[in-house]
């Protein structure tokens, strides 16, 4: 912890990342509160960062063509893009661990057929298939949700699988095998534990990674769909909009730039400092 | 050497085989009936099942499924339902445009990226810093979004490059000179967007691999006997260091298509990922299915190729892939 302190990285990242998630849960208090507001469509509409509209209300980062308030939309979109970000990672770690400690527990068969379907999971494009997938059923957030945590999987269940592998041919693994303790128990209260440390680097990453994911199929329009507000679906709108009203893209741009490099961020940071080994080395 | 290659490209096959029938049963799985969305909201009941008999959809799904991959092999991708076109035709037009953009990328991404990885492992911590920003903000940054920039800054403010397609109006009147000039300015802009996204993970992966071998006691030794620092870091570093970099290219094809979805879907680039962007939203099937496929073929040809290239680069992994 102390480490993560004194990394520069670490904190501004987690900074970030605490700022942004503060405005999503606050949004109300932050904003205009009315994330679809169309006050007057004729005089509040493309107006520019901080101009102050007929009524007197001041725009941070201007106004969209429906004369609806960007910052406001910025806010509450960022509670899709880290709510479906953080779902996400959580559900592909959930999958990740089951199939990784499977296959790194259990000789066999089983580990062969379940590393060959991660190895072939792994050698697709991921976004031809989160495009197959969200061709098929209703674009919704909910889907991006499960296409994204079934898509993302793969290099937690790699992590898992070798770290189980080479835990479990440990001493204490089998002196717990001698005390009778089932192979269950061993993998979830022995082995999982101990396994843990990479999935948490590869979560931080993750997030940042389902997040630029969630935004690109919401550009798409195969995401979350208006009106909800989402990052991805602004940089769209904002796409014809682009010659007169340049920020109503770039505003979402540089928040998902800002978040994505957070995680990014504060992964590395998390990766040297819970490997200190690594650490040494440079 | 060959033993393994034909290693690899069984299993290529294998993921190719798995692409195609995945989406096979995630398109029959889906809700709506491909019948009633070819024929129309017109047809009527009587039209609707004499053209499902027809086109084999009353079979049972282990039937339709043999068929459909007898059909696949031979080369029969069927038609368009959005736009009438063969669609064979319609991706064979589009597997060239992808290659020429994602293929110069992949170059262009590398040379820089690697270029800027090793001044960073080689540089002052200061100048590593400065530039582990930049990396970092280019390894973050959609791009989608930052082509939408360039187009603002580049099409729409300096009027400067064109910002869609793959060549002006009159590109098929064109010979010679004024052809290629045409097709470079329609380049520039969707290049310049892939390959920007792409050198940030390069940089960062090949700063880490070269600052692990830097550290080597091998490195240390060449110093002591008095090799030049350049002999060093060309010889002994970065011999070492591209090996990691090599196994990271093949890993990279995925990210790297992925992202030329986005980036011919801004610019409206012809390729493949434009193709199944855009059959996607229309609903048209027969060229979901084909597109999927050939993206899978792609990859997978592009895993194999980087394979080889790692085998070639490290005989040692070579030896050992032969004796496994």
């Amino acid at each position: 912890m102390k480490r993560l302190l004194r990394d520069r990285r670490a904190v501004f990242g987690a900074g970030v990342l605490i700022v942004v998630v503060a405005a999503a849960i606050a949004a109300p208090l932050v904003t205009h509160g009315d994330r679809g507001a169309q006050p007057d469509i004729v005089s509040t509409r493309f107006l520019p960062p901080l101009a102050t509209d007929a009524r007197g209300a001041i725009h941070p980062l201007g106004t969209d063509r429906f004369g609806r308030d960007v910052w406001t939309r910025l806010v509450y979109g960022a509670r899709i893009s880290l709510g479906v970000g953080v779902l996400a990672v959580l559900l592909a770690i959930a999958i990740g661990l089951s199939v990784g400690a499977v296959a790194g527990y259990w000789r066999g068969p089983l580990r062969a057929l379940l590393l060959a379907v991660t190895d072939v999971a792994l050698a697709l494009p991921r976004v031809v298939l989160l495009l197959l997938l969200a061709a098929v059923w209703r674009p919704s957030a909910a889907l991006v949700i499960v296409v994204l945590g079934v898509t993302g999987w793969m290099s937690v269940a790699r992590l898992v699988q070798g770290e189980v592998r080479s835990l479990a041919a440990r001493p204490f693994v089998e002196s717990a095998r001698a005390l009778g303790i089932s192979r269950l128990r061993i993998l979830w209260r022995h082995l999982l534990p101990n396994a843990l440390t990479p999935v948490i680097v590869a979560a931080a990453l993750g997030i940042g990674n389902a997040i630029m994911l969630e935004a690109g199929l919401s550009f798409l329009g195969l995401g979350v769909q208006p009106p909800t507000p989402s990052w991805g679906g602004m940089i769209a709108s904002g796409r014809d909009t682009l010659v007169n009203a340049p920020w109503v893209a770039a505003a979402p741009g540089i928040a998902l730039v800002l978040v994505v490099v957070a995680c990014t961020l504060l992964g590395d940071a998390l990766q040297d400092a819970l490997n200190p080994m690594q650490g040494l080395r440079r | 050497m060959l033993a393994a290659l034909a290693r690899r490209a069984a299993t290529g096959l294998a993921v190719v085989a798995g692409v195609v029938t995945l989406t096979f049963f995630l398109l029959r799985l889906a809700p709506g009936d491909p019948v009633e969305l070819l024929l129309g909201p017109t047809a009527t009941p009587a039209q609707i099942t004499a053209e499902r008999h027809a086109l084999g959809f009353d079979r049972p799904l282990a039937a339709q499924y043999a068929a459909w991959l007898g059909r696949f092999v031979r080369g029969e991708w069927g038609t368009s339902i959005a736009t009438g076109r063969p669609v064979r035709a319609l991706l064979g037009e589009a597997v060239p445009a992808t290659l020429e953009l994602v293929g110069l990328s992949l170059l262009l991404s590398y040379l820089l990226g690697v270029a800027l990885g090793t001044i960073q492992a080689t540089a002052r911590p200061r100048i590593d810093t400065a530039l582990s920003v930049a990396t970092v903000t280019l390894f973050a940054v959609p791009g989608y979004w930052l082509g939408l920039m360039l187009v603002m800054v580049f099409t729409y403010w300096g009027r400067a490059l064109p910002a869609f397609g793959r060549a002006g109006l009159d590109g098929d009147l064109l010979v010679g000179g004024p052809w290629l000039a045409d097709r470079l300015r329609h380049l520039v802009l969707p290049l310049a967007t892939l390959t920007l996204i792409g050198i940030g993970g390069i940089a960062r992966f090949v700063r880490g691999a070269m600052r692990d071998v830097v550290g080597q006691p091998f490195v240390r030794s060449a110093h002591a006997k008095g090799l030049a620092p350049f002999a060093v870091a060309s010889r002994h570093v970065a011999r070492n260091a591209l090996i990691p970099v090599a196994i990271l290219l093949g890993l990279s094809f995925p990210a790297l298509f992925s992202g030329g979805v986005f980036v011919e879907f801004v610019f409206a680039w012809p390729g493949v990922g434009r193709r199944l962007v855009e059959a996607v939203l229309a609903r048209d099937y027969p060229v979901v299915m084909a597109a999927t496929s050939v993206s899978a073929m792609l990859v997978v040809a592009g895993n194999v190729l980087a394979d080889g290239l790692v085998g070639w680069i490290d005989p040692r992994i070579r030896h050992r892939s032969e004796e496994a």
